[in-house]
């Protein structure tokens, strides 16, 4: 075979092209054969946090069937508190939180815990210090005691921000309220060591990871605060 | 063309056992040490790892041997660019389908893989001078390499750090102080710089094994 010139300009960037061309439909092929598996996992990964915040760890091969025991109801509603029509489960915040308040769907999956009664499991998102946070926090049929709470990033420093996904973090929210003694919405406070905050509603911030803290409490109090009339509709 | 060489002549088999010992990539060559100290902590992350980076290096260090009397000069390390960073993705996503959980832990380094230096050192020090079937094997073995040194230090870093191997608890629940025993994991073993401590020590357990190894 004759030794073709390869170092030719005309040659080189006919060679790049067709490099380029066959590697990008090879991906395109890989990547929409796999997208079903992925979103699979996708799914269950969102009802193992859901269950994480009632307390139900969950391996991937039970999430479904637990998920589908634990969450008796999954209902949409207004930040009137009415109900709306809809899948809760489907419900994208990220689009959500676009839109102003009373146009929002609110999701809220409704938990049975046997003698525990009906938990409420609100669903939070957010912004850190370097991508998206989200979460579910669980609410006591009072409405106003927390029952569990799962909190998750994209990309938070690991180390620092990203520990809001530790159990020793996460485990204080449990037994908090959202409420003062007057009734007011006061949200879960993320307080510094020897900052002065109310013990029933306040639990340790991460040394070092003060941003993602901070953001932590606003998603916190932003996300809550537009259920409050739902929370009302349930306390009467 | 010379005469026809066995498919695992003895020549051949070196480039698939070098690369465990006297040529290998982390603890001779110095290559790849940053993702060895990151995916560690656990056995299993440390094998999938491991499995990925052999996959890609096979593959890549066999790509490229195939075409390399048609790379333009001028571009070739885009060229090998372009193919190591195809299989990453392709890696990446079969991961991300299949084991999910996995490829939760690995995050990043998946991705990183681009960028470890064993991939680019073989292409452009082996596959781009030598035949497709060597090259497929030198790529193994360094894959081999790398992947036995990884899973060394997890399997280390797994058992005194978090008491278990695998996922399995090792060390019986009774020797725990929490439980009234007289053990406690050691926390150190979790950071990344215990594990390039270890590094060091099999390091100097090769060397002070093989003189020869020893530079001045």
């Amino acid at each position: 075979m004759p030794k073709m010139d390869t170092n030719g300009n005309t040659y080189t960037i006919l060679y790049s092209a067709v490099m380029v061309v066959v590697v990008a439909i090879l991906l395109a092929v890989a990547a929409t054969q796999l997208k079903p598996f992925q979103d699979a996992n996708i799914l269950i990964e969102k009802k193992q946090n859901i269950l994480r915040s009632v307390n139900i760890v969950a391996d991937a091969k039970q999430a479904t069937e637990l998920f589908n025991q634990t969450i008796k109801e999954l209902i949409i509603v207004n930040s009137k508190g009415e109900k709306v029509e809809g899948d809760a489960f489907k419900v994208d915040l990220k689009v959500e939180h676009s839109k102003p308040v009373d146009q929002r769907k609110l999701p809220v999956y409704i938990a049975a815990m046997g003698d525990k009664g009906k938990v409420y499991i609100i669903p939070l998102r957010g912004n850190g210090l370097w991508g998206p946070i989200w979460g579910y926090v669980a609410l006591s049929s009072d409405m106003n005691t927390i029952y569990g709470a799962n909190f998750d990033h994209s990309g938070e420093t690991p180390g620092l921000g990203a520990e809001i996904n530790t159990e020793k973090f996460q485990k204080p929210f449990i037994g908090k309220t959202i409420f003062d003694k007057a009734g007011l919405f006061t949200s879960i406070v993320i307080a510094k060591i020897g900052e002065k905050a109310d013990p029933s509603n306040s639990v340790d911030a991460i040394s070092g990871g003060t941003i993602t803290s901070k953001a932590l409490q606003k998603m916190l109090y932003d996300d809550l605060s537009t259920y409050q009339e739902f929370f009302k509709t349930l306390k009467k | 063309m010379g005469e026809k060489e066995g498919i695992f002549s003895k020549k051949n088999l070196k480039l698939l056992t070098n690369p465990l010992s006297n040529a290998n990539p982390i603890t001779v060559l110095v290559l790849g040490i940053c993702s060895a100290l990151a995916v560690t902590a656990q056995l299993k992350p440390a094998v999938v790892m491991s499995l990925s980076v052999t996959i890609v290096t096979a593959f890549s260090n066999l790509i490229i041997s195939f075409i390399r009397n048609t790379i333009p000069n001028r571009i070739r390390i885009i060229v090998q660019l372009v193919v190591v960073a195809a299989l990453v993705i392709l890696v990446d996503q079969v991961l991300k389908a299949f084991v999910y959980d996995v490829s939760k832990q690995l995050s990043v380094f998946v991705g990183l893989i681009i960028t470890n230096c064993i991939l680019m050192g073989r292409l452009e020090a082996f596959a781009l001078g030598n035949k497709p079937w060597p090259s497929f094997l030198d790529g193994i073995g360094n894959g081999a390499g790398y992947g036995l040194v990884l899973v060394t230090i997890a399997f280390f870093r797994e058992l005194f750090g978090s008491g278990s191997l695998w996922g399995y608890k090792i060390i019986p629940q009774e020797w725990y102080i929490a439980n009234g025993g007289w053990y406690s994991n050691n926390g150190m073993m979790i950071l990344p710089p215990m594990a390039l401590i270890i590094v060091g020590v099999i390091i100097w357990i090769q060397r002070s094994k093989k003189p020869e190894l020893i530079e001045d």
